[in-house]
């Protein structure tokens, strides 16, 4: 698993959320029979993936897939039912908080809505300035002051308003300062949760071009988590395509757009909006996305997929890779049923 | 006049604490049977509110300051809020992005549907129930019997959305105004949404006014587009047209600035700088010019009328 | 720009000055505050001193009346003791009381909430049924519990001395599941937000984020329900002076003034109880104004630029 310019690495990742409440809550009667009912929602399920140092690998998926789960999995946010996170080689994920400490100053976050995430009672520069005390104790007030000079002016946010408060922003300068919040530590690697769902359209490119360059003048690594198609196809090294907690097709942007593999895939592509095309054809899926609490038999997407048959009810497919190093887990491409 | 909605010079102003702020200035445009417009623009560009002042359902600080509404050669915007209920939810009615702003949690699907019909039709409650039925059927939703004894916390996103659609179709509605009717939801599930209200239109012959900041959605779905930037449509003209050759620098900034259109992937994407001015302080002349790369003397000082653009756009910009 | 200005052009001051109702009842307030405080030196006569009282004097109506003398404007109680300089003595002991509860509760209630809310599972369950537990015991019964307590161990004659003490833990011990409640639901709501994580993943610890970024952001649910705790607090004290459990007569507070005055309501002396208590309903209906205003102003759903 360790190789060469692997930064992180997944294996068999598992994260269930108990959410059956109190004693009272968990009570079931049935059948003449009280018995207590735990619910729990599988968010992911024995899911593995690894990133190569200086890629962007995207997680796309609807919601409810998991997607953000496994973003704070990665990130010691959740602790997983089981699996293991590796950092540059070394297990993270039963780390205790002062052990990880160094991984934290490696690994950052982005979030998702700008508006709650920065502190609404701390000033830019106190919430800047907060993580390097903390982990640099060392340096001198001069030298934290450069420093969140340099990062804001790298995100393109003006130095004169270092002493204002998150609401006298607008969401996009939100989003920079929370992007230099991200930044001012020097980390390698950086987790973006759904970084530009939240903004408008022509703030969007704005906050997409600033990641991008942040990417390249830092050589940053970039788990990037999304729903917009269209955002994973300009700015993805790699695709992992996500459906109910588990992993469809992990493949390079270029093959994953040009010729999808997986059914689920297939219906999430055609189903994108594209400017300047009329109603393009869809691929209408059958029935409802399933709950997470009741996951179903078998490959979690067979009963909205149409080519599914008894083995994808029975059997949980794996994934299995393909010539172009696309990997999908799919019964049906497996045994080729798939024309297309 | 024969369009079946026209709104002419609206103007729509909030009475705030340091005094009136424009929203909509001087936005007009028609809609004809049948037909699908687009109103598009960025969050605070005054496209909801248009939406809203069209039913006259603005909230209270908003009220209509300027402006003619005509719907089937009535001047509504003169009408009483009694004229007007028998209008709202009755011959336009109106979708909202989150659909437990219309479901109330507590009643049952059925129970509201016979509620809305009731109260537009004198109607038995059993030719309420029928007309029900048939709507749901309507919005392809499975089972529909079922659904009508059940609450709308027991059904999912997508389908609590087809039964807003379902709701809004029971009077049969000359227009349908849907705001952000599929922001909340997941991508396949907006394709269907949108496929629904598209074959609906085609069906009924009714008219839909889809109110989004995404493009893409818009010009799968709509005939006609207006784009609105600081309260004023700038660009408005047919649908492929305008997408297809933007003639406003806004208009083709905002096609450009989505990963796809025009940029190769992982090569930077042509971003409009700055942002839109909030209503409280809207630039002179005209309101795009802090962020035009072709701005002039004149857009500092003169604002921008719509004028033809040829190719039937019209076009709100000194220098096309 | 300073914080003066910004002061000056928020829409918390806006608010207020559109607001009559808490602008008369913010002047009440002040007034009040300043005549309890300052009462050492404005009042015509120190109450508590025994020198100055003269028994003689007793039963004096309000100067207005036919008996009334003009020494003693609002008239004496049956001690002799001048009423408005009493009144304004006993307002200074309710406040003193009052704050000194107020605080306490807010400090057992800010430490059990935000160690309930942010930790949950089972120290959320169990910290939050002692609070359910101390809520359903009346302050009354803890006041006589305390109270016998404390006479046991120290005896009547003490109990003078250490009767405000006594009194600032009584209702602080009472009302602090209040506080607990309230910070514990601010808290849960903040920590789902994103800056909380924000602060997770950047390697704070638990304690650090509690206090330096969950608590700032429950500050204003803490303003809102510190003026209806105090305003509470003026009530208990007086509720428990007037059964006998507060203030001693000798070193009266509003409520055993009423009290004191209730003995002579038939025999006509009526003022002895209706000016303090005219006074009490009067600062207490103001505080609570002003915090009813203070939940519009701050409630973040009604706030609208």
């Amino acid at each position: 698993m360790n190789e060469d310019n692997t930064i992180l690495s997944i294996n068999n990742v598992v994260k269930h959320f108990d959410i059956s409440g109190g004693f009272l809550d968990q009570l079931r009667f049935k059948k003449g029979k009280i018995y207590l009912e735990k619910t729990t929602v599988k968010a992911v399920n024995d899911v593995s993936l690894f990133i190569k140092k200086g890629e962007t690998l995207s997680v796309v998926g609807e919601s409810g897939c998991g997607k953000s789960t496994l973003a704070r999995v990665v990130l010691g946010l959740y602790p997983p039912n089981s699996g293991e996170v590796y950092y540059s080689g070394k297990r993270i994920d039963n780390l205790n908080h002062e052990q990880m400490l160094p991984f934290r100053k490696k690994m950052q976050m982005i979030f998702q809505d700008p508006y709650a995430s920065l502190n609404p009672r701390k000033t830019v520069q106190q919430t800047l300035e907060e993580p390097l005390r903390f982990h640099h104790p060392e340096m001198s007030t001069s030298e934290i002051n450069d420093k969140i000079d340099k990062v804001m002016e790298q995100v393109g946010v003006d130095q004169a308003w270092i002493k204002r408060y998150p609401h006298e922003f607008s969401g996009g300068q939100r989003q920079r300062i929370s992007i230099a919040r991200g930044l001012i530590l020097d980390p390698e690697f950086i987790v973006a949760d759904e970084p530009v769902s939240a903004l408008d359209v022509s703030i969007q490119a704005q906050i997409l071009n600033l990641l991008m360059k942040a990417g390249r003048e830092r050589d940053l690594t970039y788990l990037f988590i999304t729903h917009d198609l269209s955002v994973v196809r300009h700015i993805s090294t790699r695709v992992a395509v996500m459906y109910l907690g588990t992993l469809c097709e992990l493949a390079k942007a270029e093959d994953l757009f040009a010729k999808p593999q997986h059914p689920y895939t297939k219906a999430l592509l055609s189903a994108i909006p594209v400017v300047g095309e009329k109603r393009a054809k869809h691929i209408k899926l059958k029935g409802e996305v399933p709950t997470p609490v009741n996951l179903p038999s078998g490959c979690v997407f067979h009963g909205r997929c149409v080519y599914a048959n008894n083995r994808c009810v029975q059997e949980i497919p794996v994934l299995l890779t393909l010539d172009n190093g696309t990997r999908v887990a799919c019964h049906a491409v497996e045994e080729n049923r798939i024309k297309s | 006049m024969s369009h079946l909605l026209e709104v002419q010079d609206l103007e729509v102003k909030f009475a705030l604490r340091f005094g009136d702020i424009t929203a909509i200035d001087g936005v007009s445009f028609t809609l004809d049977k049948g037909e699908k417009l687009g109103l598009v623009g960025e969050s605070g560009a005054g496209k909801s509110v248009t939406g809203f002042s069209i039913i006259n359902l603005l909230s209270k600080p908003g009220y209509i300051s300027r402006g003619k509404i005509w719907f089937e050669k009535n001047e509504i915007s003169s009408y009483s809020d009694a004229q007007m209920r028998k209008i709202r939810g009755d011959r336009i009615s109106m979708i909202f992005q989150d659909p437990m702003m219309t479901l109330n949690p507590v009643f049952t699907i059925g129970f509201q549907m016979v509620e809305t019909i009731q109260a537009h039709r004198k109607i038995s409650k059993a030719g309420a129930q029928k007309i029900a039925l048939e709507k749901l059927k309507k919005v392809h939703i499975p089972s529909p019997e079922q659904r009508l004894g059940q609450y709308p916390h027991e059904l999912s996103g997508g389908m609590r959305q087809r039964i807003i659609i379902a709701i809004s179709l029971l009077t049969d509605p000359a227009i349908i105004i849907a705001d952000e009717p599929t922001t909340a939801l997941d991508v396949t599930i907006q394709a269907e949404i949108m496929d629904l209200l598209q074959e609906l239109c085609e069906t009924d012959n009714m008219a839909l006014i889809l109110i989004t900041h995404d493009l893409g959605v818009v010009s799968q779905v709509t005939e006609k587009i207006a784009v609105m930037y600081a309260g004023k449509i700038i660009e408005y003209g047919s649908t492929d047209q305008v997408v297809k050759h933007p003639v406003h620098p806004y208009t083709e900034g905002l096609i450009k600035s989505i990963p796809g259109t025009v940029i190769k992937p992982g090569e930077d994407l042509v971003q409009i700088p700055g942002m839109m001015p909030t209503l409280t302080n809207i630039p002179p002349g005209c309101a795009f010019n802090p962020r035009c790369y072709l701005k002039d003397d004149i857009c500092m000082t003169k604002t921008p009328e719509l004028k033809d653009a040829g190719n039937s756009v019209l076009a709100a910009c000194h220098m096309k | 720009m300073t914080k003066f200005q910004k002061f000056k052009e928020s829409y918390f001051l806006y608010s207020f000055k559109r607001d009559k109702v808490a602008i008369a009842s913010f002047i009440v307030l002040v007034i009040l505050i300043i005549l309890a405080l300052t009462a050492p030196w404005i009042a015509p006569m120190n109450p508590y001193d025994a020198h100055n009282i003269d028994i003689m004097d007793s039963e004096i109506p309000p100067m207005w009346s036919d008996q009334g003398e003009s020494r003693f404007i609002l008239g004496t109680d049956n001690m002799g003791r001048d009423m408005l300089s009493t009144m304004l003595y006993g307002l200074r002991t309710s406040i003193l009381i009052a704050v000194g509860a107020v605080f306490l509760q807010a400090t057992i209630g800010i430490l059990v909430g935000l160690t309930a809310g942010y930790i949950g599972g089972k120290t959320d369950a169990i910290l939050m049924r002692i609070a359910d537990i101390q809520f359903s015991f009346p302050y009354l019964m803890l006041a006589i519990f305390i109270s016998a307590i404390f006479q046991a161990i120290y005896g009547i004659g003490s109990y003078e001395r250490l009767a405000v003490p006594l009194l600032i833990v009584i209702i602080g011990l009472a009302e602090w599941p209040m506080y607990a409640r309230t910070i514990r639901a601010s808290v849960i709501g903040e920590v789902g937000k994103e800056y909380v994580e924000a602060a997770r993943v950047i390697g704070l610890s638990r304690p650090t984020i509690m206090i330096r970024h969950v608590l700032p952001n429950s500050l204003t649910s803490l303003m809102v329900i510190s003026t209806i705790q105090f305003a509470n607090a003026v009530m208990s004290e007086a509720a428990l002076s007037f059964l006998g459990m507060g203030m001693p007569v000798t070193k009266p507070s509003l409520g055993s003034l009423i009290q004191a005055g209730f003995d002579f309501i038939f025999s006509g002396s009526w003022w002895i109880t209706i000016f303090p208590g005219i006074w009490l309903v009067l600062f207490v209906l103001v505080v609570n104004l002003l915090g009813d205003w203070l939940r519009d102003v701050l409630n973040p759903k009604l706030y609208k630029g």
